[in-house]
């Protein structure tokens, strides 16, 4: 239990993989000009981090260390080419919008870097588990920065969500505000650049807060000896 | 040494064949539905630009490819289909690129009847600015059904063009490069009809996928 804790602690935020390990930039950069993008690119790579970080773990103890990282390489790619397949047959519209970046799965050192740091060194359940909050951080990751850009950029939320659900989520649309002219710069790449910085530091604000909150509850005492030695 | 070398390699070889098989099911697996996507989206375009016309397998099957670089954007063959209403051509769709796009090629598709008059036109992909470039898409302006109805002849060659240079057609606020190539890519593919009678009886010869 306490394991599962400490990976939802670590994929969500400690060790988030956009956030705080910086791992697959180019997609999250790219793709998150709308939130139905960034979820739709965000289940992908959550599907094969799972697949690979589950395969990678079943195979860990038959695969000689020489060769580990091609065949991590090997079941990665053969596990993008699959969900690529399933989204060209199954949502063609999404396929159709994500276009390049569902291939580039496969250069996201997220995955890579899970199947090296952590399944091929653990057993299958906390592999899976590691796997899921990993794609959950990132893809988190890409939904608020899909969201922040698509309210800035074009004022609505969901703009195409039909494309990733069929034609009943054409309903989730949300236009919060009409504009004439888009706000180009949250739409283009420096804008997804400038939000990504302010993510990052948005959450070092808040861990430095947490650090100093601890610092005082741990007692006063070591605060006091500390200023007195200063003096 | 050599021992374990080739065990290896052994192993990497096992595991590329298993990916290899199965990669191979997937494929098998979803291909006839990936191709009843494409054909599902093909179809839904030639409806939007061809309105109140019913797009069957006949009108899918006669098809010829055209080639000319100056007019339809493209060295290499284009495809065009013909749709004939009680045994008499009515209307060809035809596939069109504009090569000075802002950011590349704009492929589109324009229907056009055989007198020369745009029944319907739409943009198939494009890498314009998003937010400025893209409203040439029908999902984002109503823009890009302007041309409807609209014919070339030695007249009018003038209004062909964009407000800014003296046309008909409104360019976008801060963008005028993508509605001026749209302008011309359509303009250019009614020419291309008027320009070749022959093409309502060429044989029908688009490869069958």
């Amino acid at each position: 239990m306490s394991q599962l804790k400490e990976l939802t602690l670590q994929g969500l935020w400690k060790n988030n993989p956009g956030l705080v390990q910086l791992l697959g930039l180019c997609p999250l950069l790219a793709v998150t000009s709308t939130i139905t993008n960034a979820l739709g690119l965000g289940l992908a790579t959550l599907l094969v981090l799972l697949g690979s970080n589950v395969a990678v773990s079943l195979v860990r103890n038959h695969i000689a260390n020489e060769i580990r990282i091609p065949v991590f390489v090997l079941i990665i790619a053969s596990l993008v080419t699959v969900v690529q397949l399933m989204m060209n047959a199954y949502t063609f519209g999404l396929y159709e919008s994500l276009g390049i970046f569902i291939p580039l799965i496969v250069t996201n050192c997220a995955i890579i870097g899970r199947a090296e740091a952590f399944a091929s060194k653990n057993a299958v359940l906390p592999s899976a588990l590691d796997a899921i909050m990993m794609g959950l951080g990132f893809l988190l990751v890409l939904l608020i920065l899909g969201g922040m850009r698509e309210i800035l950029g074009q004022g609505t939320l969901f703009d195409g969500a039909d494309l990733l659900f069929g034609s009943w989520a054409k309903g989730l649309r949300i236009e919060l505000f009409t504009v004439d002219s888009h706000f180009l710069l949250a739409m283009l790449p420096p804008g997804a650049f400038i939000g990504m910085g302010l993510l990052i530091a948005l959450k070092n604000v808040i861990d430095n807060r947490i650090k100093q909150q601890n610092a005082i509850e741990k007692g006063s005492i070591a605060r006091a000896r500390v200023t007195g030695a200063a003096q | 040494m050599i021992r374990v070398v080739s065990k290896n390699a052994l192993a990497l070889g096992a595991v590329a064949i298993f990916c290899v098989a199965v990669l191979s099911v997937v494929n098998q697996l979803t291909a006839p539905r990936i191709s009843e996507q494409k054909l599902a989206n093909k179809m839904a375009i030639l409806a939007e630009v061809l309105p109140g016309v019913e797009i069957n397998q006949a009108l899918l099957h006669d098809c010829v490819m055209v080639t000319d670089e100056e007019l339809l954007g493209r060295s290499e063959a284009q495809t065009m289909y013909r749709w004939r209403k009680d045994n008499e051509l009515a209307a060809y769709v035809i596939a069109a690129t504009a090569p000075a796009g802002y950011s590349g090629n704009i492929d589109l598709i324009v229907a056009i009847d055989p007198n020369g008059t745009v029944l319907g036109t739409r943009v198939l992909s494009h890498q314009e600015t998003p937010g400025l470039g893209d409203k040439i898409e029908s999902r984002r302006s109503p823009w890009i059904h302007s041309f409807s109805g609209k014919s070339v002849t030695e007249d009018n060659a003038q209004q062909w063009a964009v407000r800014k240079d003296g046309g008909n057609f409104d360019q976008f606020t801060g963008a005028t490069i993508t509605p001026r190539a749209v302008v011309n890519a359509v303009r250019n593919a009614v020419l291309f009809v008027q320009q070749h009678p022959e093409l309502a009886t060429l044989t029908a010869n688009c490869p069958t996928e």
